[in-house]
Parts: C-alpha cells; structure tokens; sequence
C-alpha cells in the first residue's frame, strides 16, 4: 500500500487523506449505496422531472472553528473568498465548487470537491499556525442532496419547518433545522438549486422521504459519478 | 407551537429546533473544596420554581447548537426575551410589572407572545370512546 501521500503532520496534528485514491484497493461506497441496492437510486442522465434530486457523494466536509477574523484571513488566502460573518451566511466560490458557510458564530463548513480537503486541510493548518483553532474533517458522517425543478419549493415546504419561501431562503443563506424530524442543513446556493446536507446514518432515511413525498411531481433521485 | 429568537442566528425559529435546558444564571463555587456540603447541595440539585418570571437556559440544538438565555413567564408561558450566554435579562421579577404597563419592547431579543393557551379548550380534554 502506497501511503506517501496520505498522512501529514502540520503542526503538533496529524492529518490523513480519507480518499486513498484506486491503488490503495479500496472502494469508497456512498451513503446511498443501501438505498441503491434497494433500487430507490438512479444512475444520473434521463427525461427532466419537475423535482430532480441528485446525490453528490465524497465531497470534502470541513468543519472550522475559532475567531472570524483569523480564520477569514486564512480562508481568504486559500479559497479565495471570504469568510461570510453575517449569520447564516454562505458564499462560493467564483466555479460555484467550493463554499463556505456560517454555521454559529465560532463555526464555518467548508465544502470542496472530493480529494480537495485533505491537501486545504495542511495548508490551512500551515497558514492559521499557533493560533487559536480547530478543523475537523466531517466528510465521513455527512453527504449534500441536491434539489432542483420548478417544484422542488414545494417539496420543501411538505419536509421542513423552515419558511423556504424567497424572502426566508434567499440565494446566499444557510440554516440548520429540521428535515422529517431529523436534523438538516438546508442551503440555498443557487436561484434554481437547494441543496440537504444530511448524516450519513440518515441519508437512506431522507431518500425514502423524498422519494415518498415527492411521488405526486415524478421525482427521481440520481445519482452523480464519483 | 412557539417561535422563539434565538439570538445567535438572529432569527425566530420553530420550537422543535430547541430544547431547554434548566435555570439560567448558576454560579459554580469558585472554589468547591472550600464551600460546606449544603451550599454545594444547593448548587448541584435545587433549583428555583417561580410562578411567573423565570430565566432559562436553552439550546438551539438543531440550528446554531449553542446555549442561550430566555426570560419566561411560568404561569402564561409568555416568552418575554431572549439573550446571549454571559449577558443579563432587561427584564425580572423586579420590574416585569413595570414594563408591562409601559409596553416597553424588550432588547434585540425580541418580544414574543406567542399565546399557549389551545383556541378550544376541549382540545385538552379527554373524549369519551
Ligand atoms: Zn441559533
């Protein structure tokens, strides 16, 4: 097994790569794959629905914590954009990739492509140094639905308590609520997209739930190649 | 259903997204060893349980996850305000009358009087099979 490139001391942490890449002989398996077994999952490609969700497994999860301002710099440097300090804020990137969002007031999660996190991680270590902080890798616990279509809106509005409605959602902002009586974070990147950031424990739950309310508007749940 | 401010996410949000978590303001002995076992009782299990104005911690535990104060009416269930962890309540026992009567609306925190009395009382009671 090749482990040159996947583990790193930056700091007085260790880090590990949780994408060993194909030689290391491991086959990552998304959050979905019961629900795929089950058949309730597509492969990505097809006739346009009024709701389309899609699974984007394997994407880089980080959690940041500590002072705004330290981080912001750090974030600033490496991302690119900004740290939003505004509550429930989210910004991206100029490609829309990479996102970083306000989760409480010492706490931001940060989402990049897959295999992106681990090389962000040493260098935000390296960059942020003594100071006061912590980041932790959730990319294991957690994985991003997306939803899209004319009736994605009203989707939501059948799942969650939130006031999804333009004024209460509004493209740039990011809330922690209740999805089907478990907890989601609810995100509003785009005009046309929301997007679930859900536990993995919980990921076959929520499809089903989706899949069951969204019957009435022909929703599919798809799949994304890794 | 209440909607309750929390303060940290500067927004009001659905009761489910809560949960309280006992009386606000406890000041641990700064130096444990030193105090006698009934004041250390005291610190550890009695709590106060006031008619009317009470102050509360609780967590926003499916949003932001952080800890935060209210201010409660115990017998109406009014929640009067809302406060960040380390601040003081606008309003106490002490002068809760008083900005009754002159309406004042409270801090950022919000005024929030969402009734917790059923529109039909027959709602609570039992019916008959
Ligand atoms: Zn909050």
């Amino acid at each position: 097994m090749s482990e040159a490139h996947s583990e790193a001391s930056v700091g007085n942490a260790a880090t590990f790569d949780t994408h060993p890449g194909a030689d290391a002989g491991v086959t990552p398996e998304s959050p979905l794959q019961w629900s795929r077994v089950q058949g309730h999952v597509t492969e990505e490609g097809g006739a346009a629905e009024q709701i389309r969700v899609v699974e984007r497994p394997f994407l880089g999860h980080l959690v940041l914590r500590g002072g705004a301002i330290t981080l912001d710099e750090a974030v600033r440097a490496e991302l690119g954009v900004s740290l939003p300090g505004k509550p429930l804020g989210l910004v991206l990137d100029a490609e829309g990739s990479r996102s970083v969002q306000w989760v409480s007031p010492d706490e931001w999660l940060v989402i990049v492509p897959a295999g992106e996190e681990f090389e962000l991680e040493n260098r935000l270590r390296a960059r942020l140094g003594d100071a006061h902080f912590a980041i932790v890798n959730v990319g294991g616990g957690q994985t991003l639905l997306e939803l899209s279509g004319e009736k994605a809106r009203e989707l939501l509005m059948k799942s969650v308590t939130y006031d999804v409605h333009e004024h209460g959602l509004p493209v740039g902002k990011a809330v922690g609520t209740v999805f089907a009586k478990t907890s989601v974070v609810l995100r509003r990147p785009s005009e046309e997209r929301f997007e679930l950031v859900i536990r993995r424990s919980f990921a076959d739950y929520c499809v089903r739930w989706l899949r069951d309310a969204g019957r009435e508007y022909g929703l599919r749940v798809a799949s994304a190649s890794p | 259903m209440f909607h309750i401010f929390c303060p940290y996410c500067q927004e009001y949000r659905e009761e489910e997204e809560f949960h309280p978590s006992g009386q606000a303001h406890l000041v641990r002995p700064a130096d444990p060893a030193s105090v006698s076992d009934e004041e250390w009782g005291d610190y550890l299990f009695f709590r106060d349980n006031p008619r009317g104005i009470h102050h509360e911690m609780w967590v926003h535990r499916l949003g932001c996850r952080k800890f935060f104060n209210i201010t409660r009416d115990t017998a109406t269930y009014e929640i009067l305000e809302t406060y960040r962890m380390g601040e003081q309540p606008s309003i106490t026992a002490a002068n809760a009358e008083v900005r009754r009567e002159q309406g004042v609306q409270t801090a950022d925190g919000g005024w929030q009087t969402v009734g917790a009395q059923p529109e039909n009382s027959r709602l609570n009671e039992e019916t008959p099979s």
